[in-house]
């Protein structure tokens, strides 16, 4: 690869020479505005909930639209997609993950702290004999 | 020419139009200017390919040769395709303008046939309806975007409009059998569908501030499906078939 700007590359890629690719630096990039990310949410079928797979970059959201079907919904059973600009999500601060954490003597929240599986069984067995007396 | 024929001639044309643009978008694959349009463009290059081997397989049907052998193995005054899909790929403004005009007539096109007599035909056009529909929605998307972009990328726009035009106009080369495609409801024709064309394009090109060259400057470059073609179809063919010519039982 041709390190001078005013080489090109020269590749065993017929492509990658009919382009006059410049080998040079390329820091003039960070000059440029950037496009935008999107979140992209995919539904998998119509009724189904919508969830969170990725990001695109896109000048807006017709062209995310478009790139979150290339991404996003090329192999597998696509109903619909959502993009939404990233800059419109907020979210918690990493540093208050605290406020996550659950004290440990709440296991009565858990369902697990529920006993009521011996009275469901009770019920279904209690409903099978009793069909006919309804 | 009997009804065969003019269908055989339909399909050729049809897939040769679709191999060879493919593989001309094929060569932006790992160029293309964003990643997400890289892969996009490119996947639908792949698309592209994929609705040719399927007609070349109707041919088969219809006693030609195999899929390979008929996309790899012939010369260029043996294709059938436009000028339009030949020309190389140029500046990304040029392969967008040709990706709009060519995929409009394509959509059309599949579009009409759906309701084709000749049912393989019919199924093969509702099989790929979609994948076309998003090719449209693509050169639709990137081509407003552009023609409303800035100074510069309007007028990149509109040359490469200028110099595709007259080549995008020769899509629509009249067929020997016409007639009898139309006849025998097997297809509409090329000219009911360079009205329709017209018609799609004509208010999307508005929207994106272009304008389609003066009607008195129009003038159709045909030649392409009688096997006349420009210099650069011969080249592409040699890339294309490089690792069919030195291995053609290689399977990948």
């Amino acid at each position: 690869m041709a390190n001078e700007t005013d080489q090109t590359i020269d590749s065993l890629d017929p492509r990658i020479s009919r382009a006059h690719l410049s080998g040079g630096n390329h820091n003039d990039v960070d000059g440029l505005i950037h496009f935008q990310t999107y979140e992209v949410f995919h539904q998998s079928k119509r009724g189904a909930q919508h969830k969170h797979v990725g990001i695109v970059h896109a000048p807006n959201a017709d062209m995310a639209l478009l790139y979150a079907k290339e991404q996003y919904a090329r192999r597998e059973q696509t109903a619909n997609i959502w993009v939404a600009p990233s800059s419109c999500i907020s979210a918690t601060e990493y540093a208050d993950d605290d406020i996550f954490t659950t004290a440990p003597e709440k296991l009565y929240r858990n369902p697990a702290s529920y006993k009521v599986m011996d009275r469901i069984q009770a019920f279904k067995e209690r409903g099978m004999k009793s069909t006919d007396e309804i | 020419m009997n009804s065969i024929e003019a269908l055989k001639e339909l399909l050729y044309k049809m897939a040769d139009d679709q191999l060879i643009i493919g593989h001309r978008n094929s060569e932006w694959n790992g160029l293309g200017p964003i990643l997400e349009e890289d892969i996009a463009f490119s996947s639908m290059a792949q698309d592209k390919m994929g609705q040719s081997e399927h007609l070349y397989n109707l041919l088969n049907q219809l006693g030609e040769a195999d899929a390979d052998t008929v996309a790899f193995t012939r010369n260029a005054p043996q294709f059938h395709c436009s000028h339009l899909v030949e020309l190389p790929i140029g500046g990304y403004d040029f392969s967008l303008i040709r990706h709009f005009l060519f995929d409009f007539a394509e959509y059309m096109r599949f579009e009409a046939i759906k309701t084709s007599a000749y049912q393989p035909l019919a199924q093969v056009a509702k099989k790929f309806f979609g994948e076309i529909k998003y090719h449209t929605m693509h050169a639709n998307t990137w081509v407003h975007q552009l023609g409303n972009g800035n100074e510069e990328s309007n007028t990149k726009m509109q040359d490469s409009l200028n110099y595709a035009w007259n080549y995008a106009l020769g899509m629509f080369e009249p067929g020997p059998a016409e007639d009898i495609l139309i006849a025998e409801n097997i297809f509409m024709g090329e000219e009911a569908l360079k009205a329709q064309w017209l018609e799609a394009i004509t208010p999307l090109l508005e929207k994106s501030n272009l304008t389609i060259p003066e009607k008195a400057t129009w003038a159709p470059i045909y030649g392409g499906r009688v096997g006349k073609h420009t210099e650069h179809l011969q080249p592409l063919l040699k890339e294309m078939t490089e690792v069919y010519t030195i291995d053609p039982s290689a399977d990948w």
